[in-house]
């Protein structure tokens, strides 16, 4: 895919917040000393008065959001998956998750292909820390058109949203004029019959070249790029079960607590038979190294996701 | 202070105080060590200080109180209830199914409540941000959050004190209740936060030392708060955990245990003695 677009989700975050900004006024962001690395620093050129640093201290930023969003403010508070998930799930999860309040948190730099720096910052653990909060909304796009309409509907939502970005670029593979976004809605970017892949992040790119690869071996395979981990858009979940009757879900995440486990429950308790193979970081952390090798490594790939399907 | 304004004051804490022994007794739990000690406190903000208004609790431009020691949700309670935010008969709700009083305070059910809290070095935070969202938004409202002394303990308060300070809140006033007391025994014993003034002004706040219990310590430290530009306020208030019940007093045991019906009638009658006491006056 040499000749397709790259870019990397945190950068749309960057610009979607910059644009967010010129809209509306009640816009704030806060950051922990990443501004430069989670692409805040791009709302901080436009509005300086508007952008808020914390320093290097996550368990306070996140409170601190909360205090400003209890005034009416709408605060996007930012830092890497890691500390804005997992440093501060506490603050996130009293302070605002509890309180339900307005705040949007993008978490960038999730998942191992944040690479050379290893083990201590890639979060693959985001998803379940922030789905287990209740009114907790969770989220992770697929390139950057989708990134950039996640953060818009991220505002128009009353109440608190996880979004996680990646560092490394990635495919774009949506048309910006016929894209739109919904929280809560899962996308069928390619109809198929026999196996249903249901992805998120940078795996739906890395999805659709698997059942590419397929095709030409006479398997169809359906392609859901489901972007929202939760609510998660249970009826096309189960419409693929009842149609398909195999799932693989793939995710930069731990196949514990992720986006494979709420699909998984989802058909459990539906009834519905179906096979189900979880595509994901097995249960272990990851190490340094460059991302697309990690991601290589880590079976996080289209090459990967063709001899899951081919098992099932 | 005029001598009738402070008599008033006392007594409204005296019923503060009988809100938190009734609210506790009823649940048969819940913290009134810390409540009583604050219970003056409470009393002052909720009936001098605040600009606040009980039939439109949710004024966009209040004044905002958040109890980051938020166990002590009884005293707040009390002091919510007595100045009309909600019947002070439902007290004796505390921390029973279905009631709006929670153990911890709730923002969501408790009308007059600006943060749920309870999960101890998070409040000053949130209140950080409220006065930082304030200023931003050109409001001229306050914003005050009440500490512990054990509280203070939590790395998180001292991010929040930088932040506050970094950020040049002027609208924040930071108190800490310096009861001295914590659930594992003296504060000064199991992690001493000790010296708490110097160490607000070595995070650059304007700082008064005071007794919690004299309401016109209370009234000087606010109005330097109020006059204080440029940098937050911080009141460190030495005060007596259980304050008001003999028995209380000064016992690390009573931080968060309920009286028995008899320890309840005991209590009660000690308040209302002094009741009766600054009545007669």
């Amino acid at each position: 895919m040499a000749d397709v677009k790259k870019i990397a989700t945190r950068e749309s975050y960057g610009n979607a917040l910059k644009e967010l900004g010129a809209a509306h006024e009640d816009v704030i962001v806060f950051d922990a000393d990443l501004s430069n690395a989670t692409k805040t620093g791009t709302f901080k050129k436009a509005y300086p008065d508007r952008h808020f640093n914390c320093g290097i201290a996550e368990g306070n930023m996140m409170a601190v959001a909360a205090g400003a969003a209890s005034m009416g403010l709408v605060p996007f508070a930012s830092s890497f998956a890691m500390f804005a998930a997992g440093r501060a799930f506490e603050q996130v999860r009293n302070s605002i998750g509890y309180p339900h309040l307005n705040v949007k948190i993008g978490a960038t730099h999730g998942g191992i292909s944040v690479g050379e720096d290893g083990a201590s910052h890639q979060c693959c653990e985001d998803f379940a820390l922030m789905r287990s909060i209740p009114g907790m909304v969770v989220m992770s796009p697929a390139d950057d058109v989708e990134a950039r309409a996640m953060v818009k509907a991220a505002y128009e939502h009353e109440g608190p949203v996880y979004m996680r970005f990646g560092r490394a670029a990635v495919p774009v593979i949506h048309d910006e004029g016929s894209f739109t976004f919904e929280i809560g809605r899962g996308e069928v970017l390619r109809d198929g019959t026999d196996v249903a892949v249901i992805a998120n992040g940078l795996l739906v790119a890395e999805a659709l070249e698997a059942a590419n690869t397929l095709a030409g071996e006479g398997i169809s395979v359906r392609v859901i790029n489901m972007a929202t981990v939760k609510p998660l858009d249970e009826a096309l979940v189960l419409k693929a079960a009842k149609e398909c009757g195999k799932i693989v879900t793939a995710e930069e995440h731990n196949i514990i607590g992720g986006l494979g486990e709420a699909v998984c429950a989802a058909i459990a308790e539906s009834g519905i038979p179906c096979k189900v193979k979880r595509v994901g970081v097995n249960d272990e952390f990851g190490h340094s190294g460059p991302a697309a090798a990690l991601l290589k490594q880590f079976g996080l790939s289209a090459e990967h996701i063709v001899g899951v399907v081919k098992q099932l | 202070m005029e001598h009738q304004t402070a008599l008033n004051l006392k007594k409204m804490a005296c019923k503060v105080r009988m809100g938190v022994i009734e609210g506790v007794h009823a649940a048969k739990a819940g913290h009134p060590g810390g409540s009583l000690s604050a219970a003056d406190l409470f009393t002052y903000l909720y009936f001098k200080e605040l600009n606040i208004d009980p039939a439109n609790p949710k004024d966009p431009d209040r004044d905002r109180f958040v109890l980051s020691k938020g166990h002590t949700a009884p005293g707040l309670y009390a002091a919510l209830a007595l100045r009309g935010f909600f019947p002070v008969e439902d007290l004796k709700t505390l921390r029973q199914i279905g009631s709006y009083l929670q153990g911890h305070p709730n923002m969501n059910t408790v009308p007059g409540v600006d943060m749920s809290t309870g999960s101890l070095g998070q409040g000053v935070s949130a209140a950080c941000g409220m006065a930082l969202a304030a200023k931003h938004m050109g409001k001229t409202c306050r914003v005050y959050t009440l500490l512990g002394d054990g509280e203070i303990q939590e790395g998180e308060v001292w991010e929040a004190l930088m932040f506050a300070h970094h950020h040049k809140l002027d609208n924040l006033c930071v108190i800490v209740d310096n009861n001295g007391l914590q659930i594992d025994g003296r504060v000064a014993d199991v992690m001493s936060p000790y010296p708490i003034p110097e160490k607000l002004k070595a995070f650059g706040f304007e700082v008064a030392e005071i007794d919690g219990h004299d309401f016109g310590q209370l009234e000087a430290a606010f109005a330097r708060a109020r006059e204080t530009k440029g940098v937050p306020f911080g009141i460190v208030m030495h005060t007596t955990k259980g304050k008001g019940v003999s028995y209380m007093e000064n016992q690390v045991g009573w931080h968060g245990k309920a009286p028995n019906d008899a320890e309840y009638e005991q209590a009660m009658g000690e308040l209302r003695a002094q009741l009766a006491g600054l009545e007669a006056e």
